[in-house]
């Protein structure tokens, strides 16, 4: 084992040689979004970025409480407002549905799958996806390869950046920053079995008050996550601002990994071209126009 | 009601969450906005701004008709028992004792009926005609769900859902809470809104207990200990008050403070008013303060009239201020009327601001554009501006809502040449000082005499002040004699400079020094109990008594003998604060009571110590401006022509004792040129003016909005995002719209109402993006006890810029 | 050769990976990860209340530096203090963003003037400025003390200088100012408790 490595990893981007796999008595760590106890205070969003440094722009106001309008690379997690009119007991009832976006920390993760940059992105043994940047060639294989469109690329240093969940925090035996400081404790923190513990006791409480269809989210397309929900109405998640109902893994990462693996025979070619993307990317600093300007809007498209 | 937890105070709300969650608990909000409060709660219902006292009023009439009160509580610690006097009417709208010409009451017409011994008199059957009880039932039986529904447009169902979750706390064991903050207080009825809630939780019997009580949810960090310490027009430390001109001598002075029981055998704890007084007046001038000169009576300032910030700025308008000092506080941000606080301003001589971070008020005279067009060489003030520390660079105390008193740590030095505020005050002080000693001057003798014993004159540690402010025995302090052994030799309590342990140590004699009696207890020769850090709840149920300290006497609930009942058990014995062990009161918290007061004595000890009754007061015969039962009346600026309980009475349309000017009064908007019920709020990304000079806070809420809901949207053409003019009888600001389905639309007195909603926090000097402030919109007029300006309830018009 | 990130993965998507790379020995070793070091390891703890709602939350701030002579602290991470019975480490966004209030580009650092009419700011020394104060204030007071009032009643009252005072600050600030400013006979005099 590497004496650099901090946390043991399960599994590491575009690289075949086998992680080690000895130690595998690691508690799978899971955060909890109790999105019936959050009040939208963004105080998650704040903690983040002292926690990070990360300072983004101060933006404009565009009719609604959502700020930053989306995630971006200095934004690693913002929160969602929906208002919105449901059935219930007593005929109608408005409800403010708050739901804080960011990363969901797949067990199957769908960056980590389609990022061709060897080491850039690694899923550790405790369920953590994170992503080491300095390996990260900026190609924005991980942003297709989200089923959450979570990662963002930085347009300063052409890098993929998104939440880690505080891994160096963990990695001492500390909570992430935005669970420490949810004041409402809306965000929980815990092995994934205390988790679903608590999400399930969670959900008593909200069928016992009126929400019938109260339950977890933890989708199983991407074989379950370490980030959760815990939502009042589980039955209908896109009214959570496009909570994907049945995320997966886009049929082309899959394919794509799936046909090249056996094509050794495209090593050569594939080094070649792996190389002149590297020079495309990170190589001539000053030439600020590399992607175009057509293509710089379109990846502003994206993060928006 | 009147507060909104999860925005403004989202750390305290997660006890709400935690009661919603282990105890089942269930959370009502009622509210002009769906909040994010509304948005935790298990009920919510709208309200229309500055209608509260219509709806708590409707609550007290619903308790009464349902039979939803705690019978044994309300007969024993409430004053419903007591015959009021036959002074005592009301008329359409109207209390006996008003003088409309000085918009004022003579509160003596509202007394109660007296024995031979000067004791009130009591029916504890209730059913006196004259007995408070019977009088409230009366007042409160005209605000019935109709009414209500009428007049503050909350549908007549949601009202009475509320109802029946409140009700549902009406016995013993069964407790509800009420959180309430500026949407209660910034009314011209402020404190009414405030004492109707306080009477429906008397009724539950929900003061004094476990999970109960009346909390207010307070501003700043030390508004409670600035409170506390008296910094008001008319007050001194430790809730005592300044002579009025009329009271010439000590004798007047204590008459009306020094309260005598009106039942016997009560504790009326204000008896020991000339104890605090004294032991204050020895704080300040020592060995000046002496019997043969009344303890230096005169050193203090007598007043004419309280001059509260309103009466401030009007008097400085009017050229009779010349010299001003704003210490952390930022008036052209929050006093109303900005136009008003402007012109007030330009007219001093010199203004000083104190402050770590720059505000509107320091750049008062600098134009910025549109946000504050301003014509700078026409201001002929002198400005002063001197940066202090923040939080991070100082120690000391803060004294949070719930009366902690908590010690803090510096964790580095300030910026550039920033200096400590008791640095600042302490130096201009000694220059004055000196010059007063070299130069004499007018009166010199406070000043000249002043006690100054800190070790560096112009710099007082805080360790210093804090112990002068718990106090200390000037001579050896001793115990009164034993009336089991009166010839035993007299035991010394405290020896001469020692720091007292507490307030009851202190004497009217001059033989004990504190700065502020309800801080006595801090710093004793113990140390510093405000820095004590051990947070164990050996209860479980939320008392850590050890950890920093509490005002009064480390306890942590007031009036907590009411958690027991009349026998001294506990009314529900899973959740004990205090209780009567068979010798002494004792248990989670230290007993609010004289804890060798015995319940089973004839006229026992009651647990309401602070008020001559011994208990707790639905009817107010004092202490209230504007009559001893809440009302309800309109804010000035009302959607409503008339106040609909007194639609024949003019006089009864708005609070008839609330303070406001003449000019003011005058131009008040009206329904015709301004239909929209405006409110104006916080929102939980930021703190007042403040955060907008913090990059974080401008980040997660950038720029100034204005929610309104989706009918008026719509009437007016507008769409999310539009940029909007709202404009009041004041002036028009500009910003952008949020619709929204969280502000509905209301029913009132017959017509549609709608609501505006207009959050704070942004002005021309900050990180965040420039914008208007608020309060050039909010009208120059207060409350008619704290005279709290009226920021919760005004008119605009609204129309797509 | 024009071609954009976009369409370099249309082009190539479904036939290379830069996986193949791995299998010619290319990456692994570089490839290793760690995770961002611990910031607070051995910084300096110092235990505050956060300064803005009365709810009154205890706050860990962290500085670089263990205090020793040649140090300026600075801090440069706040966080809420899990001992603390209210708010037990949470903090709301405001008490989580103190750090950049501590920092933020608008703390006055100096003592400043704008004279009568003036358009800008002159600094000025704590020495100077004090003086000056001084000197207004015992002017003003001189000028317009009121000793007794109309019916000859003992008033002592000054009610031509003003003064709004924190409610942020500490209760020795507090306490220190009310004495001073009291002594004075100032009556004028309030904290944001009225608004």
């Amino acid at each position: 084992m590497s004496s650099l490595q901090s946390l043991d990893i399960a599994a590491r981007s575009a690289t075949t040689t086998p992680t080690p796999q000895a130690r595998e008595h690691v508690v799978e760590v899971a955060k909890l979004i109790d999105v019936s106890s959050c009040i939208g205070c963004k105080a998650c969003q704040v903690a983040c970025m002292e926690w990070n440094d990360l300072r983004d722009e101060v933006g404009h106001n565009a009719g609604t409480y959502d700020n930053p309008r989306d995630l971006t690379p200095q934004s690693w997690t913002v929160m969602r407002y929906s208002e919105v009119v449901m059935p219930s007991n007593e005929g109608e009832r408005l409800e403010w549905l708050i739901r804080k976006d960011g990363c969901m920390h797949c067990a199957d993760p769908g960056c980590l799958k389609a990022c061709p940059a060897p080491g850039a992105i690694v899923k550790y043994e405790n369920g953590i996806v994170d992503f080491i940047s300095e390996h990260c060639i900026g190609c924005g294989y991980c942003v297709k390869g989200c089923p959450f469109d979570v990662p963002r690329i930085s347009k300063k240093d052409d890098k993929a950046y998104k939440c880690s969940l505080c891994a160096d925090r963990v990695s001492v035996g500390l909570e992430p920053a935005c669970v420490k400081t949810c004041p409402t404790g809306a965000i929980r923190f815990g092995s994934k079995e205390d988790m679903h513990e608590f999400a399930a006791e969670r959900v008593v409480d909200l069928k016992e008050r009126g929400y019938a269809n109260a339950g977890v989210y933890d989708p199983q397309g991407v074989g379950g996550t370490h980030v959760m929900y815990v939502l009042q109405h589980a039955d209908k998640p896109q009214i959570y601002n496009n909570l994907p109902a049945d995320p997966t893994i886009s049929p082309m990462v899959s394919l794509w990994k799936g046909v090249t693996k056996p094509l050794a025979v495209a090593a050569m070619i594939g080094a070649a071209l792996a190389g002149f993307f590297h020079y495309m990317k990170v190589g001539p600093i000053e030439d600020e126009d590399d992607d175009g300007p057509g293509e710089r809007r379109a990846t502003e498209e994206e993060t928006r | 009601m009147g507060g909104n937890a999860a925005e403004a105070h989202p750390c305290g709300f997660k006890w709400v969450i935690e009661a919603k969650q282990h105890r089942r608990a269930k959370l009502v909000v009622v509210d002009p906005r769906f909040t994010r409060s509304a948005a935790m709660s298990d009920y919510y219902a709208p309200i229309r701004p500055g209608s509260d006292i219509a709806f708590l009023g409707g609550v007290i009439n619903y308790l009464i008709a349902n039979d939803k009160i705690q019978h044994e509580y309300v007969k024993n610690y409430t004053n419903a028992p007591f015959i009021v006097g036959d002074n005592f009417s009301f008329e359409d709208g109207i209390f006996s004792g008003y003088d409309e010409t000085k918009r004022k009451y003579d509160n003596k017409q509202w007394g109660y009926a007296l024995d031979d011994k000067g004791f009130a008199k009591v029916d504890p059957t209730l059913q006196d005609p004259r007995c408070v009880y019977q009088l409230m039932k009366a007042h409160y039986s005209r605000y019935t769900p109709e009414m209500v529904s009428k007049v503050t447009g909350t549908p007549k169902e949601k009202f009475l859902k509320v109802c029946e979750h409140i009700a549902s706390t009406s016995t013993p064991t069964s407790t509800m809470t009420i959180m309430y903050a500026l949407g209660w207080t910034q009314h011209t009825i402020g404190s009414q809104i405030i004492r109707t809630g306080a009477m429906v939780q008397l009724l539950l019997g929900n003061i004094g207990v476990a999970g109960g009580g009346m909390n207010a949810l307070r501003g700043h960090s030390n508004i409670q200990g600035l409170t506390d310490l008296g910094l008001l027009s008319n007050s001194l430390p430790g809730y005592l008050s300044l002579p009025t001109e009329a009271e010439q001598d000590l004798e007047t002075y204590y008459k009306p403070r020094a309260l005598k029981p009106l039942r016997p055998n009560q504790m009326s704890y204000w008896q020991n008013y000339p104890k605090f007084f004294v032991s204050l007046q020895k704080a300040w001038w020592g060995k000046a303060a002496t019997a043969e000169n009344n303890w230096a009576f005169d050193y203090l300032p007598k007043i004419d009239k309280v001059y509260d910030v309103l009466q401030a700025f009007e008097l400085m308008n009017q050229g009779k201020i010349n010299g001003y000092i704003c210490q952390g506080f930022n008036p052209v941000g929050s006093f109303p009327n900005k136009k008003k606080i402007i012109s007030g301003l330009s007219k001093l001589k010199y203004l000083v601001v104190i402050d770590p971070l720059n505000t509107e008020t320091a750049e008062f005279w600098k134009n910025y554009g549109e946000f504050n067009d301003v014509k700078s060489e026409d201001i002929q003030t002198a400005v002063f501006s001197l940066p202090s520390t923040c939080f991070a660079e100082e120690d000391g105390a803060l004294t949070n809502s719930g009366r902690w008193l908590q010690w803090h740590w510096k964790g580095a030095e300030p910026p550039g040449e920033a200096k400590a505020d008791p640095e600042i005050i302490a130096d201009i002080f000694h220059r004055m000082k000196k010059a007063y000693a070299k130069d004499g001057g007018a009166f010199p003798d406070p000043i000249v005499n002043l006690t100054w014993p800190y070790k560096i004159p112009h710099s007082p540690s805080v360790e210093e002040l804090a112990m002068e402010y718990n106090g200390k025995a000037l001579a050896d302090v001793m115990a009164p004699p034993d009336p089991k052994d009166p010839k035993a030799p007299p035991k010394v309590l405290a020896k001469a400079g020692e720091q007292l342990a507490g307030f009851g140590l202190l004497r009217d004699d001059g033989s004990t020094s504190s700065g502020c009696w309800i801080y006595t207890g801090a710093w004793t020769q113990a140390g510093n109990q405000m820095a004590r850090r051990d947070n164990s709840d050996p209860w479980g149920i939320g008392q850590t008594l050890n950890w920093a300290w509490a005002w009064p006497a480390n306890r942590r609930i007031l009036y907590n003998a009411a958690s027991s009942k009349p026998d001294g058990t506990p009314w529900d014995p899973t959740r004990k604060l205090v209780q009567w062990n068979g010798i002494a009161w004792s248990g989670s918290d230290v007993p609010d009571i004289n804890p060798a007061a015995n319940p089973g004595d004839t006229d026992r000890v009651q647990p309401f110590i602070m008020t001559a009754e011994g208990v707790a007061r639905l009817y107010a015969p004092t202490g209230m401006a504007e009559g001893p039962f809440p009302e309800h009346y309109e804010p000035l600026e009302s959607p409503l022509v008339n106040n609909p309980f007194h639609p024949g009475n003019a006089k009864a349309r708005m609070n008839p004792a609330a303070r406001v000017f003449k000019d003011d009064l005058a131009a008040a908007g009206t329904p015709k040129d301004f239909p929209y019920a405006a409110t104006s709020y916080r929102l939980t990304e930021h703190f007042h003016y403040w955060t907008k000079n913090v990059l974080t806070s401008a980040i997660i809420q950038p720029e100034q909005f204005v929610e309104i809901g989706e009918e008026l949207a719509k009437a007016k053409g507008i769409s999310n995002g539009d940029r909007v003019k709202i404009s009041s009888s004041r002036t028009t600001i500009q910003c952008v719209a949020v619709v929204t389905k969280r502000i509905q639309q209301l029913d009132v007195d017959g017509k549609k109402v709608d609501i505006v909603g207009l959050p704070n926090h942004w002005g021309f000097v900050g990180v965040a993006k420039p914008g208007y402030l608020v309060n050039s919109l909010t009208p120059f007029v207060g409350d008619a006890n704290t005279q709290t300006p009226e920021y919760k309830a005004f008119t605009v018009n609204i129309e797509k810029a | 050769m024009e071609m954009n990130r976009r369409q370099f993965f249309k082009v190539t998507g479904a036939g290379l990976s830069t996986s193949t790379l791995v299998a010619l020995g290319f990456s692994p070793a570089p490839a290793l990860a760690e995770t961002r070091s611990f910031k607070l390891a051995k910084a300096t703890e110092t235990r505050n209340t956060c300064p803005y709602c009365s709810v009154g939350c205890g706050i860990i701030m962290y500085s670089v530096g263990d205090k020793a002579k040649n140090v300026k602290s600075e801090i440069f991470h706040i966080e809420g203090d899990p001992d603390h019975p209210v708010n037990r480490g949470t903090l709301c966004p405001k008490g989580a963003g103190l750090l950049d209030f501590v920092h933020s580009p608008n703390r006055l650092k100096y003592p400043q003037v704008r004279e009568a009419g003036s358009k800008e700011w002159k600094r000025i020394s704590w020495d100077e400025a004090m003086t000056r104060i001084a000197k207004l204030m015992k002017e003003d007071r001189d000028a317009n003390f009121v000793a007794k009032n109309a019916d000859g009643k003992t008033v002592n009252r000054w009610t031509t200088t003003g003064m709004l005072c924190a409610s942020a600050s500490s209760n020795e600030t507090g306490y220190i100012t009310h004495k001073v400013m009291r002594s004075m006979g100032m009556l004028v005099f309030d904290n944001q408790a009225r608004v």
